[in-house]
């Protein structure tokens, strides 16, 4: 039944840019073979990914200082570059030649291990964050539930590093970030269960254009609202931003699993925390904001104005478009954790696993059964 | 090669990622100064002498939050398929699922009530 269904699906939907098929178009009009211009492509969308991913943490990093400097009537870092945009770029080069100290006591090995494993699986994710129809580095079957899987790699690093740094601030907070990351995964799984049963689909385009047939109104925050509350809680906690930095809250733990940390092995820390939260951001816009959609659909806009939506050029702007919208949800997500965070106390350990588990883990339960049901009542307003 | 389509990036993309820490190790490592060790390698304890090391027997009281967590992750996992493919399947499902999840909701309740889900 899908082998049949799917294909008329696909012929609905404006197939948009397809940079990979131009490309091995283009390498096979050179004499090569398909199979030969599919390996010389496959690096290209890593490092271009890679690259913004890196990028967006260099302006996160001066958003969140700028941000936080203006909620506190400061003017926050001016002197590198215009209006201090250079400032992440120099904290990195700072911290690349900075010397690295492994205490005495501490397990050399899994000191190293510990930062790596911590933002590798985070890097991973990005395989499956889009930025149109074919603009991601792979569409692969088990899309969100890849990200589901990665994000549970994480916490073994921390551990490891906690343990590993043999310092009793570290150990601590290295626990709590267990415990945090766990208790906070189940409702995060489940909420994301319920866009996957509206989608029919883990892939994480299919769910984008399941989103996309009314613009602004199709989104799926209006089926979802508890469910995109959920999600972002989850998040929040997941990436460990205020109100849930407990693991490595300054007044408690000094710095937690980081204590011991210094040089490049801290900035992988610090890197990987910020690359999370803009991944969050785009996979919140993703599952709930439409991902690359136009608030107003563009094949009505093409309607309006005469266009061909296939035309090439075309074609060019609405891709365009796409990965300039995916981006600007995710920035306004960014934005918002940032504020979230000026302006929430820190919770107390016994009240983020309380939140977690006696008042997420139910409310996600009902609102998948919730969904189940409306779906099986209201078919096609909730994917058929 | 490879029997599900798009998985080879997936392997690419593994080792993409794992050279950013390593590249980032071995720069650092080649950049920066080394200084024969001394104070600066204690553990830090605010300030002072640290005070035994942390590889102790301690009470871990995350313990029981884990081994809930295992219950309600394999039951996450066991949903995924369920929901994929609930389009096709429709009430019967639903009510098997409704069973499904009404079986865990005792064991939460369970675990809730005797205490497992309280931090003290």
């Amino acid at each position: 039944m899908e082998n049949i269904s799917e294909p008329i699906f696909l012929a609905l939907i404006n197939p948009g840019l397809d940079l990979e098929f131009s490309f091995t178009e283009a390498m096979k009009g050179l004499g090569l073979s398909s199979q030969f211009a599919h390996i010389l492509w496959l690096p290209l969308p890593m490092l271009l990914v890679l690259t913004a991913a890196l990028i967006g943490v260099l302006v996160t990093v001066w958003l969140e200082r700028k941000v936080s400097a203006a909620a506190q009537q400061r003017i926050g870092p001016e002197y590198a570059g215009a209006l201090g945009v250079l400032q992440p770029m120099a904290d990195g080069l700072k911290l690349l030649v900075k010397e690295d100290i492994i205490p005495a006591r501490a397990d050399n090995l899994l000191f190293t291990l510990g930062p790596v494993l911590v933002l590798v699986p985070v890097i991973l994710s990005w395989l499956i964050v889009p930025f149109g129809q074919n603009l991601l580095i792979s569409n692969v079957g088990v899309g969100i539930f890849l990200w589901i899987s990665l994000s549970s790699i994480q916490p073994i690093g921390l551990l490891m590093s906690g343990y590993a740094s043999n310092n009793k601030y570290s150990l601590l907070g290295g626990l709590r970030a267990a415990a945090q990351s766990i208790s906070y995964e189940i409702p995060l799984a489940l909420s994301v269960l319920a866009i996957v049963m509206m989608s029919n689909s883990l892939s994480t385009v299919d769910i984008v254009n399941q989103q996309n047939s009314a613009g602004l109104l199709s989104w799926n925050i209006w089926r979802q609202p508890v469910g995109f509350l959920i999600f972002w809680i989850c998040a929040l906690a997941e990436c460990e931003r205020l109100p849930f930095d407990l693991p490595e809250a300054e007044e408690e733990l000094v710095a937690g699993y980081q204590t011991e940390y210094a040089g490049m092995k801290f900035a992988l820390f610090y890197l990987g925390s910020y690359i999370n939260l803009i991944l969050s951001a785009l996979l919140v816009s993703v599952l709930y904001l439409g991902g690359w959609g136009f608030p107003i659909p563009i094949e009505w806009l093409a309607q309006l104005t005469g266009l061909s939506i296939n035309a090439p050029l075309i074609q060019l702007i609405i891709g365009a478009v796409g990965i300039v919208m995916t981006i600007l949800k995710a920035y306004l997500l960014v934005f918002l954790a940032i504020l979230l965070r000026w302006t929430t106390p820190r919770i107390r350990i016994d009240q983020l696993l309380d939140l977690g588990w006696k008042f997420l883990l139910p409310i996600s339960l009902v609102n998948l059964l919730f969904t189940a049901g409306l779906k099986l009542a209201f078919p096609t307003a909730f994917g058929g | 090669m490879f029997a599900l389509q798009g998985y080879d990036a997936f392997l690419g993309f593994l080792l993409i990622a794992a050279a950013v820490p390593a590249l980032a190790l071995v720069t650092n490592k080649l950049l920066s100064p080394r200084s024969s060790a001394g104070e600066r390698q204690l553990t830090y304890e605010s300030g002072m002498e640290p005070i035994g090391g942390a590889w102790i027997q301690f009470n871990i009281r995350y313990y029981m939050f884990a081994l809930v967590f295992v219950i309600f992750d394999v039951e996450t996992v066991f949903l995924y398929p369920w929901a994929v493919a609930f389009h096709r399947l429709g009430l019967l499902a639903f009510i098997e699922a409704l069973i499904f999840i009404a079986i865990l909701v005792v064991a939460l309740a369970y675990a809730w009530r005797k205490g497992a889900l309280e931090w003290s």
